[in-house]
């Protein structure tokens, strides 16, 4: 419930640094959804297999001038998860995977970002999946496109952390527990 | 069979009789791990299936390359030329599903989105990229394939008997180990 709390106010710290950064040109506000995309690599029995979410939200603030005060917050549909194939898609969407009944959404709140130097940076935040919260930093390029530009990063969580593959599959030797996450986001000054 | 008659070398021989217990294997193991539930044993017997495919495939090449360049014994003249016209076709394609079968599963890997990584280390190029409607059109192929085999197996099989045990010439002889 702390979280919670802490969550609660994230919104209101992403105005605040909105507001304060609301001459920058090249803040961004908006992400488009049919452009972005957040995907995934597992390997199977050593194999990279490649899935991805087809639903999900982003609501960031980003400001390269000042990205010490950028905030996002993602939620994702984890019944849109397409893992590669039908047998696959109908398993991950069960309990013991993913459980998307119990916990339709995945999310992810950022909690500070950093500048790494040129047009890297990196977000640090808490991600929740199935009732499971975990510390993650993700490292990302911005390239600046116009009004907007293009988020593109990645992080590697493991799915113990989360429950993610339980029984049978929470042996490694077949599915690893790394999992990499990637996402794509082309944004866009809406306002 | 007298002393004299002519025989497949060593070398032709263990080929054939590796790939013969081999594709049997392998095909059986097939039929088997498609009706599986998915499960990391699915995974597991998944990769196996590919892994011995691969050491098949690269068996099948190394036995054309030997029949290539080594003649086979000729077929007995007791033989009419329309059997073994047909003799040498059915033989011809063994060798083309042969290939055929190891490459459509490769294919059949690559579309599916499911690469495949030589006993887990090293990955085949993808041939054809991730596409759900091509990867069950190459299951269908693969399948297709292993039955057209199965056939020409059984066939090539009873054959073998026939001119051992009706024709009792020395066919079969010539192909097993001394």
């Amino acid at each position: 419930m702390k979280n919670c709390t802490i969550l609660a106010l994230l919104p209101a710290l992403g105005l605040l640094g909105a507001a304060a950064s609301v001459a920058s040109a090249a803040e961004i506000t908006a992400v488009a959804p049919d452009k972005s995309s957040i995907g995934f690599l597992i390997r199977e029995m050593n194999v990279p297999v490649s899935g991805r979410f087809g639903k999900f939200a982003v609501q960031v603030s980003f400001d390269p001038a000042k990205p010490e005060a950028a905030r996002v917050s993602i939620d994702v549909d984890t019944a849109s998860v397409d893992a590669g194939s039908d047998e696959a898609n109908d398993e991950v969407v069960g309990k013991g995977w993913l459980n998307v009944k119990g916990f339709p959404q995945a999310h992810f709140a950022s909690t500070s970002f950093r500048a790494l130097g040129g047009n890297r940076y990196e977000a640090a935040g808490k991600l929740t999946i199935k009732g499971h919260s975990q510390d993650v930093t993700a490292p990302f390029v911005f390239v600046p496109q116009g009004a907007g530009g293009t988020i593109d990063g990645s992080f590697t969580l493991k799915r113990a952390d989360f429950s993610i593959g339980e029984g049978s599959w929470s042996d490694f030797s077949a599915v690893a527990n790394e999992i990499q996450v990637k996402f794509h986001f082309v944004a866009g000054a809406a306002r | 069979m007298t002393a004299a008659a002519p025989r497949y070398t060593a070398t032709a021989i263990t080929l054939h009789w590796l790939l013969a217990i081999g594709l049997v294997s392998i095909g059986a193991f097939g039929v088997y791990m498609h009706g599986l539930p998915l499960s990391p044993w699915k995974l597991r017997v998944f990769s196996w299936h590919k892994w011995a495919g691969v050491t098949a495939f690269l068996l099948v090449i190394v036995r054309l390359g030997w029949r290539l360049t080594h003649r086979p014994p000729a077929l007995p003249t007791s033989m009419s030329p329309a059997t073994r016209f047909i003799a040498h076709v059915g033989h011809a394609m063994i060798y083309v599903l042969m290939f055929a079968i190891p490459l459509s599963g490769w294919l059949m890997s690559s579309a599916k989105g499911f690469q495949t990584v030589y006993f887990g280390v090293l990955p085949l190029p993808d041939l054809v990229s991730h596409d759900r409607v091509l990867g069950n059109a190459l299951l269908q192929v693969h399948q297709a394939l292993n039955i057209a085999l199965a056939v020409l197996v059984a066939g090539h099989a009873a054959a073998a008997l026939r001119h051992h045990f009706i024709d009792k010439d020395d066919v079969l002889a010539r192909m097993l180990p001394r």
